[in-house]
């Protein structure tokens, strides 16, 4: 970290930069990158040349990858030192947010899996 | 304590003019109000993340009726992604303007964001009433009640947002660039990326994995 590093007071989530042209790049490359993992995702999602059951699985780190981009260029979170507040929120959301939905997947997946009723039967029970 | 012992034992904040006892002072309001709404949408986020759990149980339990991969329709959900990523792209440029103090740009995009976040609105409005009248409301199944949950809880953001960004643009016309209407902007330009962020992951489980063949 050098002196000027340390002199610089913290920035606020989603505050643009100082100059125009680096601001308005940024965003524009941003929304350049999320178009390209947008058609990525659909084409994806339609073609018939990858291996089937990847592809969710690639659906999902594509959609990872934009949620990043639109983290960087749109709301400028980044991993310098007048960040570190924004970021290590950014992080615990981001562990709450996997352990909820990881947690919930995983624990009523086996459920359905290893109560002894068939899928039929476990779906009329979900229904209600 | 004195500062240098302080400094030694890892108490200091940065340089040396922070004793660790709140000598330096807080932040200034510029930086602490919009800090409150980032951990404010981080928690929005975490809300989201239970109803996408809940839906990503519930996607199979649909008690013999209509299937994601019957209902949902790929091209729709394509235009509903444009849309709203555009506005969030328009948004930013609205903000640019704002900084630079520009009253007619801040006015133009931020009606262009309403505009495009309206188009999305929209969209969804009509694919929630095509469903319902094709025997696919959300008593049918679990898994319907639990789509319009998700979808529709994104889609009631979305309608608050709108609402913010009118009353923003207002708020500019009537008392201009002030820092508390700057902080309110920074804070609505958050909000209105985040909706975009859940939206990546809704068009991803939701209509893509949905539909996958």
């Amino acid at each position: 970290m050098t002196e000027q590093d340390r002199q610089r007071p913290d920035v606020a989530p989603g505050e643009p930069h100082d100059s125009l042209m680096s601001e308005t790049i940024s965003y524009v490359v941003g929304l350049g990158f999320a178009l390209i993992l947008t058609g990525l995702s659909f084409w994806v999602a339609s073609t018939p040349l990858l291996w089937g059951p990847g592809v969710a699985t690639g659906l999902v780190v594509l959609a990872i990858a934009q949620m990043g981009v639109h983290l960087v260029f749109f709301l400028h979170i980044t991993s310098g030192p007048d960040n570190a507040n924004n970021v290590l929120a950014l992080a615990f959301g981001v562990l709450i947010v996997f352990l909820v939905m990881i947690g919930t997947i995983w624990i009523m997946g086996h459920m359905n899996a290893n109560m002894g009723v068939g899928a039929d039967l476990m779906n009329l029970q979900m229904q209600h | 304590m004195s500062t240098s012992q302080a400094a030694v034992i890892g108490l200091t904040h940065r340089a040396s003019e922070d004793t660790g006892h709140g000598h330096r002072g807080p932040e200034s309001k510029s930086i602490v109000v919009p800090y409150g709404f980032w951990l404010f949408v981080l928690s929005d986020i975490v809300l989201f993340s239970a109803l996408f759990a809940t839906y990503a149980s519930l996607a199979h339990a649909t008690d013999g009726g209509p299937t994601s991969r019957e209902l949902f329709s790929r091209p729709t959900a394509g235009v509903e992604t444009l849309a709203l990523l555009l506005s969030s792209f328009v948004c930013g440029l609205a903000m640019i303007a704002a900084r630079h103090r520009n009253l007619a740009w801040t006015q133009i995009w931020l009606l262009v964001t309403g505009l495009l976040g309206f188009a999305f609105l929209a969209i969804e409005l009509r694919e929630f009433a095509s469903l319902i009248a094709d025997g696919a409301p959300p008593q049918r199944s679990a898994f319907l009640s639990s789509f319009f949950t998700l979808v529709g809880c994104h889609g009631a953001h979305v309608t608050c947002g709108l609402l913010w960004i009118g009353t923003m643009m207002a708020q500019i016309l009537a008392k201009g660039f002030q820092p508390h209407i700057m902080r309110r902007l920074l804070c609505l330009s958050i909000f209105w990326h985040a909706l975009d962020i859940v939206w990546v992951a809704i068009f991803t489980l939701v209509y893509l994995v949905g539909t996958l063949p």
